[in-house]
């Protein structure tokens, strides 16, 4: 174990971050080194790149243009209009957003007639707009209301409607469509079509008939949706939203004949700050706990536990999968997916089912957790566990939809009962009255207390890959991660490049497994001289180029082991996380996660003591053992794309 | 709108015999071709005038990807109200219209042509394709065209479905590739970044026929045509109330007068240059010049009598535009619907004038800010109503109202 090789793919498609049609103009701009022009606006002269937009020139300059089609993630759009600026010698008004500089220009951004433009732009937005802001999940954080308040909107001069003229759509267990509110920015559309390559949302219609709309017009729930929530996370109004439980766990905490117990993953505490204003980046783990508290929850447990937990049960998978393929040789399904993102799961189960075989069957954290808090935590504490109500605090909307799952029941109940995003869970923590920020930190409770650092960076893409080598490396060479990797940071799994493959070949094998595994594994010895190759993927547009890839017999259907994350960035980046989102605040959010992994006392999975006593309590028969299949594992469904 | 194509005045394509324009065209260098395109002072026929030499250039100019090609498309749309010119080219003249896309292709170096066919056209898709392969089989289309070697070039034709929109042409290109018809961002434009974000020319039926006669010729005798700034001869569609309505060719430049003379409709009170999204003439204005530089047309010329309720007219036009809008931005998706509720509101004689003039200055945001050229000129024909026949338009509301706003 040596050496690290990093290779990237061989595809004809560019990393979803870039945008698919360039903006640049011309379109070989972008390579001529150092062209730079200069651009006047508002009287400042600023020097650019040939190709920047006039947005971005303007920026440079301090000067604010509004936005509302336009997104950092996402293509540019030029559609909505509010951003239009004058270009002296043209006879129209430019989209900012849209317009790559490309020759010296003299740029005026509020003059009449663009103040007139905007102000009419927003006013007609409004003028279809049925929304009251009070009683919108998006009050305070909505980009129409900005809009409206800093351009000056006093009355609707082109009418407003007032009763709603569509239903919304609450089929589905994760996102509600609320198209009354949408103002056809189609944000979503090219989130769903280009970030994520799912392709559920289009615009339909033309003229004022436009909307968007899902095949067939059919709800949500009867479509491809693999529940990412990506296109709430970058609608800049309140027509899509998280499917909010907090009202049934509301109940629940004041029912006292209730015990209610929560899991937190690790991004929502890196990011749920920002909902009260902190920057980007800065954890709230400790402040969270108390908060949790505070607001009524029994017991506050980190989900980071059940992430160790699946770091055992995963790894042991792959070790039983490598020893089946090369020792038994018998036809095995490699390489192993990763299976704790569920809009990665459903996605997988939409578009790639035949590879069903290839997901671990291990659940997710969140689910794993649910099953061990109604079995062992009840006995253990003597609940009857018909009176427990488990909530998990996700970034994610898809969590919702997974701890629905029927097949989520191996506890003889609902293993989960409510999945709650970030953003309602920061809802809830006001609504209790709690500035989050201010509180002092507490730790969580026991019997799982505080995980490892590697359950942290699940959080991060790469995460789960980071932790499950440190744990197989170790276990395997019988050498410890650090002396491989400066302090057990296996960084060329990090990063937010889209597609990462990694090669390791083992040298040296230890001379005895664990006993943990033993049954499973007699020896490591056919694993001497095996080059380990391991991936990493994360977005469904990745992923899709990996399946495809695999579907090729390419490179990456020659790894053994691949962690795929639904969301861009993983589940810092999820569908429940405050909004807004952008490159830079996932930056923000990934520093946050490591800092508390470099921070943790334990940073390797299989050293949770924790963890360690629920195998010698109560999962007696080791990981992958009969057991933990029971509750641990799981089965899949093949969906298809024709579906309802 | 009834569809009239009887010709009423000769063309000068009568005269033109096929074959002449690319012969001579293959005899020049490349740039000494688009030198004398550009000679002639030629531009665009399809609406906005864009001078056809300097659209070349620059996609002679433009690079090409690697195992890509240029292309040169022609835009036979023909979806603007009142336009039936080019149906007409295509009936009888196509030869000469393939022969333009032909010069064209050699002049930037383009390898495939595609025609872009009104889907209620398809009729003439048989004929087109027989002309084709006839081409095919001269030696005027496929490999080493005129036995010039490496000039290799090819059409092929498409069907439009139905939407006015794919008559823009970043909208047409969208559609090509198989999108919904909606316009792109400009810049790029599709001289560097077309179909396939490729190096393409969109021209206009007429643009390109006219090539073929200015290479036959010669630039000289399309320059001497027209005005200063509007050179050569141009067809139009002349409709609605006058005695002869069909495909004319006159020299640009010449006056509304002039021209409802020859079609016998000297009485009207207002004319209609440039289709639903041109300007409403009235007959006070008749002097005026049918040219870029005064009142522009992409052809279409719509006569209204004394008897038309300039009302209806506007709302007509808007209910054609709220129907035909993408739907894509906002200032045309609302924008549009607003005018004709507007005008609803005037017939009822419900409007006040202070929304009317807030109506007029949204007509004004529609032309400055929407993506592109349909909802910047579908105001057009409301305001120019409003500001020609206040009486008509204003006189109602206060009528209907009791005199009371
Ligand atoms: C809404 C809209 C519809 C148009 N429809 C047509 C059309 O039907 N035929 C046409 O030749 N040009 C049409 N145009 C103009 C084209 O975008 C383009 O300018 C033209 O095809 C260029 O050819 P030319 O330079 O030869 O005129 C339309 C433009 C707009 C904005
Ligand atoms: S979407 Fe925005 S503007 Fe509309 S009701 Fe909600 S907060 Fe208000
Ligand atoms: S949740 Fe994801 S898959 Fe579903 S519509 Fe939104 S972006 Fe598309
Ligand atoms: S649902 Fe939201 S993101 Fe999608 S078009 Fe409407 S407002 Fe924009
Ligand atoms: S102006 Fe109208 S037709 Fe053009 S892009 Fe905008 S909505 Fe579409
Ligand atoms: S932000 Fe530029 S057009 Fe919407």
């Amino acid at each position: 174990m040596s050496t690290v090789k990093e290779t990237r793919p061989g595809t004809d498609r560019a990393p979803v971050s870039q945008n698919p049609r360039p903006l640049t103009y011309p379109p070989d701009a972008s390579q001529s080194i150092g062209g730079e022009v200069s651009v006047q606006i508002d009287g400042q002269d600023v020097k650019v790149p040939i190709g920047t937009s006039l947005l971005d020139a303007a920026k440079k300059v301090g000067v604010h243009i509004p936005t509302l089609c336009h997104h950092p993630d996402l293509r540019v759009a030029g559609v909505c209009r509010v951003c239009v600026v004058e270009v002296e010698g043209q006879r129209t008004l430019q989209a900012a957003c849209a317009y790559p500089v490309t020759s010296p220009l003299k740029v005026h951004t509020h003059t009449r007639k663009v103040r007139q433009a905007r102000r009419h732009v927003v006013d007609l937005m409004l003028s279809t707009h049925c929304g009251e802001c009070y009683s919108c999940k998006r009050n305070n954080n909505c980009e129409l209301q900005k809009l409206a308040r800093e351009y000056g909107v006093d009355f609707f001069r082109f009418g407003h409607v007032k009763a709603s003229r569509i239903p919304k759509d609450e089929s589905s267990y994760s996102v509600v469509r609320d198209m009354d509110k949408c103002i056809l920015c189609r944000r979503c559309v090219r989130t769903c079509i280009d970030l994520q390559e799912v392709g559920v949302l289009e615009a339909i219609g033309r003229g004022h008939e436009t909307r968007i709309s899902t095949y067939l017009d059919k709800a949500l729930a009867d479509v491809v949706c693999i529940n990412c929530g990506q296109c709430i996370n970058r609608c800049p109004t309140g027509a899509l939203h998280a499917n909010d439980t907090s009202d049934e766990v509301w109940r629940a905490i004041d029912d006292p004949t209730k015990h209610v117990v929560i899991q937190t993953a690790p991004s929502p505490r890196a990011a749920i700050g920002e909902c009260f204003g902190l920057e980007p980046g800065v954890p709230m783990t400790g402040q969270l706990n108390t908060a949790l508290k505070l607001a009524g929850f029994d017991k506050v447990f980190d989900t980071n536990f059940t992430a160790d937990l699946t770091i055992l049960e995963e790894g042991t998978e792959l070790l039983v999968r490598l020893h089946d393929a090369l020792v038994k040789k018998q036809p095995t399904a490699l390489p192993q997916f990763t299976s704790c993102s569920p809009g990665w799961v459903k996605y997988l189960e939409h578009f790639h089912p035949e590879y069903i075989p290839n997901l671990s069957s291990a659940k997710s954290p969140q689910q794993m957790f649910g099953a061990v808090i109604k079995t062992w935590y009840a006995q253990r504490n003597g609940i009857d566990p018909k009176d427990i109500v488990t909530v998990a605090l996700m970034p994610c909307s898809a969590k919702k939809f997974e701890c629905n799952r029927p097949e989520m029941d191996s506890s003889g109940f609902k293993d989960v009962d409510f999945g709650l995003t970030t953003r309602e869970m920061a809802q809830m923590i006001q609504e209790a009255g709690i500035h989050l920020p201010s509180l002092a930190k507490s730790g969580f409770d026991d019997p799982f207390g505080d995980a490892t650092g590697s359950g942290v960076i699940f959080g991060a893409t790469g995460g789960v890959m980071e932790a499950a080598l440190r744990t197989v490396i170790e276990l395997v060479t019988g050498l410890k991660v650090e002396k491989l990797f400066e302090h057990a940071n296996i960084v060329s799994v990090r990063g937010f490049e889209g597609v990462r493959l990694i090669e390791l070949p083992i040298t040296q094998v230890a001379s005895e497994v664990p006993e943990i595994i033993r049954k499973h594994v007699p020896s490591f010895d056919f694993l001497k001289g095996v080059t380990l190759k391991v991936a990493v993927a994360h977005g469904t547009a990745n992923a899709k180029r990996v399946m495809e890839d695999i579907r090729a017999g390419g490179p990456f259907s020659e790894c053994h082991f691949i962690e795929f994350m639904g969301c861009p960035g993983g589940c810092l980046g999820g569908g429940g996380q405050p909004i807004p989102t952008s490159p830079e605040i996932r930056q923000a959010r990934a520093k946050a996660i490591y800092a508390e992994d470099a921070g943790s006392a334990v940073r390797k999975s299989h050293e949770n003591p924790a963890v360690l006593r629920l195998y010698t309590e109560f999962l007696t028969d080791g990981p992958c053992g009969h057991k933990s299949h029971e509750l641990l594992h799981t089965h899949y469904t093949a969906r298809g794309k024709h579906i309802g | 709108m009834t569809v009239i194509d009887s010709r009423r005045t000769p063309l000068t394509f009568d005269s033109i015999v096929p074959g002449t324009g690319l012969a001579v065209a293959l005899k020049l260098s490349r740039a000494d071709l688009i030198a004398t395109v550009a000679a002639s002072n030629l531009r665009g026929r399809g609406g906005a005038g864009f001078p056809t030499a300097t659209k070349w250039n620059l996609a002679a100019a433009a690079k090409v990807a690697e195992g890509e090609c240029k292309f040169v498309v022609c835009n036979a749309d023909e979806g603007e109200p009142g336009t039936f010119k080019d149906r007409v080219l295509l009936t009888e003249y196509a030869p000469l219209v393939f022969e333009g896309m032909t010069i064209a292709a050699r002049a930037v170096g383009a390898k495939r042509g595609i025609l872009y066919l009104r889907g209620e056209y398809v009729y003439l898709r048989p004929a087109l394709d027989a002309e084709l392969a006839r081409r095919r089989k001269d030696g005027v289309l496929g490999a080493a065209i005129g036995g010039v070697a490496g000039f290799d070039f090819d059409v092929e034709i498409r069907m439009g479905a139905g939407a006015y929109v794919c008559g823009e042409e970043t909208a047409l290109i969208e559609s090509l590739e198989g999108q919904r018809g909606e316009p792109r961002n400009r810049p790029p434009f599709p001289v560097d970044t077309g179909f396939r974000n490729q190096p393409t020319v969109v021209n206009n039926v007429e643009t390109l026929a006219a090539v073929t006669a200015i290479l036959a010729k010669g630039p000289e005798f399309f320059r001497k045509l027209g005005s200063e700034r509007s050179a050569g001869f141009k067809l139009f569609s002349v409709s609605g109330d006058c005695d002869a309505p069909g495909v004319y060719e006159f020299p640009l430049g010449l006056t509304l007068r002039e021209l409802l003379e020859q079609a016998g409709g000297t009485d009207a009170k207002a004319v209609q240059v440039g289709g639903a999204s041109g300007v409403c003439v009235p007959a006070a204005q008749f002097g005026r010049r049918i040219a870029f530089e005064d009142v522009a047309t992409g052809g279409s010329i719509i006569v209204f009598g004394p008897h038309r309720d300039m009302l209806a007219v506007a709302k007509n036009f808007m209910e054609f535009f709220c129907e035909e809008s993408c739907g894509q931005c906002t200032p045309c998706r609302e924008g549009n619907a607003k005018l004709l509720e507007g005008i609803r509101m005037l017939e009822r004689g419900e409007c006040s004038t202070a929304y009317l003039r807030e109506l007029r200055l949204l007509g004004e945001t529609m032309q400055l800010a929407s993506k592109c050229g349909l909802g910047q000129s579908s105001p057009n024909a409301f305001l120019s109503i409003v500001e020609h026949f206040p009486d008509e338009v204003l006189g109602r509301s206060l009528a209907a109202a009791g005199g009371t706003r």
